[in-house]
């Protein structure tokens, strides 16, 4: 079982409905989230292209957080889920500092926080928050290891692209382009 | 009592609220009815009520998830609802900061002076509903019933509306019509005899080629559509997108039209002369169901896209490239009327261009074109006849507007300004959820009518600017807190759809529903108001058609069928009168030049922008609706200011530099009350500034909103009027770039 993420980029809005769901599905404190929206215009007007990426933890197979974690808190879950224990954690910040996407950060209670893939979901058999609630269904989550996942099939007949390929860290999370 | 105010300052909402209220609710189970212990763990799922979104106008039903303590834990879409389809925008995933929100109304506030200084103070809803009854009735007494109004934007307002009624008076309006879509409903009534409606009869779902004119869907989070957007865009339908700016829709069409603003007309004839020039209309459908093609035929001879390109800057080969697309597609095409349309003054003669197009490709009434759309045959509660006013806004304005379907927020606001010849200026608003100081253009013409009331009541949940200017401030409870009326909407399938409270109204807020029967009772009017309490009411209403209140708490939403299989009433070329004088859809309007207008639309050209000004461009931003959400915290934690975009040759024209923080001065010297930040980007043009509307709030009291970013509302000062219907064309106002201050404002 290997647990992935696919983000159609040519439907995706940017409208943050994914980043407020997380938000109230997780109890996220405001004023911190643990998915994002990146846009990136290029070219000169009216020559333009505009990328719009929903963004969070890649769930790496190869996570530095893991790596680098002093106390094993930042660990694999079943499926590859990369969570964070809370009760392990003491806060030393290596893993933020280690994560090529900024995935990390430090809630008011003291313990790093990111993406869990909404794992309490997941395990009930229901896609994350985020997933669930997007307008335009650019998102779909499955197992790569299925190949009739819908997650398998999107990759199979779309291009994708993944974030930063080069620091070697193997995310779970593409970007159907 | 006097309620007389001469001077009417604005006084910021103080924190008066009943403070010692308010964290008495968590501890009261409201789904139970039982108070549970202080120490009830909170966060754990206990139960799902039904609702209906009230963030925007759209409307999606929903499921409130509420925690074991009663609190509210989130809000999720409801699967058989046609407006949500499971899935709710993020102003409806953040509707919990609705309710949630700390600066909320509290209790309910009656204007005072101490000491020379005008001030609220706290008052109780028996106080209130007699201070509002009594003042009422004075100004019935003295002036007529008819010289009240209610302006309303919310659910809430359907009751106040019935309060009016009973009183005497229909002067009902909703910024909604003249400040936004009608003159769309204008343009295709004259056209088809029917509106387009809300939500919009698109069949976007099944359509081939969308062509949107200004609207930024995506950016413009209207649920439904934006599904669709990408439900027909993944089947291969393609987008034409006509916009000056690089919309987040126009950077997924296979067209985007950078047009220059303000001419949008030119390119709507000048599709239509290559649509007929080249024998791409649908030949059946205009020879069976129009009314004087030949006419049209004839008018838009000479306007070629080579005519066009000096004019838009679109280069004749894309005029004809894009309308044979359109043509490929027909019928399953859409020339989408937009929704917020009041730009130019005249707009409902653009919107017959789009309206014409539309018919000329055999669009209405077809698949993938506009659908005819059913609602459910709905009857309220029985109530003794309303008495029949004897005056109406629309005596202010003689031989005026006289398209106008609805009344005009606009008009009512103009004819409250007494005038030596106007025997009806209003002396008494009710304002219902609905922010007029950000809604309503040229705030100084608003402030005028406001300081010549006898009385203004505003209900709303938020100390939004329009609560500054009020007599008498009633807090109502959020969507998530209140039952209101069935949502009886018309759609491809006829649906119902129940909003119940989820928790108990925190502070001392109360339903609209129970205000309005209130000050009802405390006029004599009671009796309008025959129910005992609003579940009675909705329960005898559903079950006129089927239901009952209680299959409606389980249900949310409930489906029927419809009553005719008539979907798409000219899918075949069925036979079909329309209600127009002919009978035909209406290329050459009789209604219109029954009434001295234009019968076929006429390019105009537009004031353009002076010399170092450019022209004001306003929009939406997906997680935010007008000024209402400005204070949300769930929303405002996603976009908590806007910023003005400026093509990179005007930044480098004047220096500017990004996250610079500036005013903006219209061409009227006025400037914006607040500084907005600079956004330089490719994507808008040379000759034009972009700005999502609905920041730049004065009121302290919307702790997160104040000072935030600027308001488009400021800077409005200039209005184009659609002499058809009325409508307040704002988009023809011009702004330079401000390094200093305006002068000190009082709010």
């Amino acid at each position: 079982m290997r647990y992935a993420m696919a983000i159609d980029t040519l439907k995706c809005v940017g409208c943050n409905d994914c980043v407020v769901a997380c938000q109230t599905e997780n109890n996220v404190p405001i004023g911190h989230c643990r998915d994002w929206i990146v846009e990136k215009t290029t070219g000169t007007y009216p020559d333009l292209q505009l990328e719009i990426r929903s963004e969070r933890c890649n769930h790496c197979a190869n996570a530095p957080c893991v790596r680098t974690c002093p106390t094993e808190a930042s660990h694999y879950a079943e499926g590859g889920i990369v969570l964070v224990e809370e009760s392990e954690c003491i806060g030393c910040k290596a893993c933020i500092t280690s994560c090529p996407y900024d995935a990390r950060f430090i809630h008011p209670e003291g313990y790093v926080d990111k993406c869990t893939f909404c794992i309490h979901r997941v395990e009930k058999g229901q896609d994350p928050a985020c997933v669930s609630v997007c307008p335009t269904h650019c998102m779909v989550f499955g197992d790569l290891d299925d190949p009739n996942s819908d997650i398998s099939r999107a990759m199979a007949t779309r291009k994708w692209k993944s974030l930063i390929p080069e620091a070697g860290t193997d995310p779970k999370v593409f970007y159907l382009i | 009592m006097s309620i007389n105010m001469n001077r009417r300052d604005f006084i910021k909402v103080a924190g008066m609220g009943a403070g010692s209220l308010a964290f008495a609710t968590p501890l009261f189970d409201f789904t139970k009815g039982e108070v549970l212990a202080p120490d009830a763990v909170p966060g754990m799922y206990a139960k799902k009520t039904p609702t209906y979104c009230e963030i925007c106008f759209w409307k999606c039903a929903g499921w409130v998830h509420t925690n074991q303590d009663g609190t509210i834990w989130k809000v999720t879409g409801h699967d058989d609802d046609p407006h949500s389809n499971g899935r709710l925008c993020p102003r409806g995933t953040g509707g919990v900061g609705m309710y949630n929100d700390e600066d909320r109304l509290k209790t309910p506030l009656i204007r005072t002076e101490v000491g020379g200084i005008q001030t609220f103070r706290e008052a109780s809803w028996d106080e209130a509903f007699t201070y509002i009854a009594e003042g009422l009735k004075k100004v019935g007494e003295e002036h007529g019933p008819e010289c009240t109004a209610l302006f309303s934007h919310g659910s809430g307002g359907k009751y106040f509306g019935d309060l009016l009624k009973a009183f005497g008076s229909n002067n009902i309006t909703a910024p909604s019509y003249a400040q936004c879509r009608g003159p769309r409903e204008v343009g295709f009534f004259a056209t088809y005899g029917e509106g387009v409606g809300s939500p919009e009869r698109v069949d976007i779902r099944d359509t081939r080629c969308l062509v949107l004119i200004g609207s930024h869907f995506g950016e413009n989070m209207h649920n439904g559509p934006v599904q669709e957007i990408a439900q027909a865009t993944a089947k291969g339908a393609s987008i034409i997108t006509v916009d000056p700016r690089f919309s987040t829709i126009a950077s997924k069409s296979k067209f985007w039209l950078p047009i220059k603003p303000a001419t949008d007309m030119a390119l709507l004839l000048a599709w239509m002369h290559v649509i007929i020039n080249e024998g791409l209309y649908d030949e059946d459908y205009v020879e069976k169901y129009t009314y004087g093609f030949e006419d049209l035929k004839a008018h838009v001879a000479q306007m070629t896209p080579e005519w066009a390109y000096g004019l838009t800057t679109i280069k004749p080969e894309t005029i004809r490239e894009t309308a044979r697309e359109m043509a490929n597609a027909s019928p399953r095409v859409i020339i989408h009327p937009g929704r917020h349309v009041t730009w130019y003054g005249d707009d409902t003669q653009r919107l017959r261009a789009v309206a014409i197009l539309n018919a000329l490709l055999g669009s209405w009434g077809r698949r993938g074109g506009y659908y005819n759309p059913e609602k459910v045959s709905f009857k309220s509660y029985p109530h003794p006849p309303f008495p029949k006013p004897t005056r109406s806004w629309k005596d202010a304005f003689p031989g005026k507007y006289k398209l106008a379907g609805l009344s005009l927020a606009s008009g009512i606001c103009d004819a409250t300004i007494p005038t030596v010849e106007r025997d009806c200026s209003f002396k008494a608003w009710i304002v219902n959820g609905t922010n007029l100081i950000h809604t309503l253009p040229n705030q100084a013409n608003t402030l005028k009518a406001i300081q010549a009331l006898d009385l203004m009541v505003v209900v709303d949940t938020m100390p939004m600017e329009i609560t500054g200017y009020a007599d008498v401030i009633l807090p109502e409870c959020t969507y998530l807190e209140r039952y209101d009326n069935i949502r009886v909407s018309p759609h491809r399938e006829p649906t119902l759809a129940l909003r119940m409270p989820a928790a108990k109204p925190k502070y001392n807020t109360k339903p609209a529903w129970w205000m309005a029967k209130g000050i009802a009772e405390k006029m004599g009017l009671g009796h309008f108001f025959p129910w005992n309490d609003i579940e009675e009411k909705l329960d005898w209403e559903l079950k006129q058609v089927g239901s009952s209140l209680e299959e409606m708490k389980r249900l949310g939403v409930k489906k029927l069928d419809r009553s005719y299989d008539d979907l798409y009433p000219m899918e075949n070329l069925e036979d079909f009168e329309f209600n127009t004088n002919t009978g035909k859809i209406e290329l050459y309007s009789t209604a219109m030049e029954d009434e001295g207008y234009d019968p076929l639309p006429k390019y105009k050209a537009h004031e353009e922008p002076p010399e170092g000004y450019y022209r004001l461009i306003y929009g939406r931003a997906p997680m935010h609706t007008f000024s209402r959400t400005a204070n949300n915290p769930n929303l405002t934690d996603l976009m908590d200011e806007n910023s003005v975009w400026v093509n990179p040759k005007v930044a480098k024209a004047w220096d500017l530099k990004n996250n610079q923080y500036l005013w903006l001065e219209n061409q009227d010297g006025v400037v914006s009350k607040t500084q907005i930040k600079v956004r330089i980007t490719e994507r808008i043009r040379f000759d034009s500034v972009y700005m999502v509307h609905g920041f730049g709030h004065t009121n302290k009291k919307l702790t997160r909103a104040h000072g935030r970013g600027a308001s488009d509302a400021d800077l409005i000062t200039k209005v184009h009027i659609d002499p058809e219907m009325g409508g307040t064309g704002m988009r023809g106002n011009f702004v330079t770039f401000r390094f200093e201050a305006g002068e000190e404002v009082s709010s």
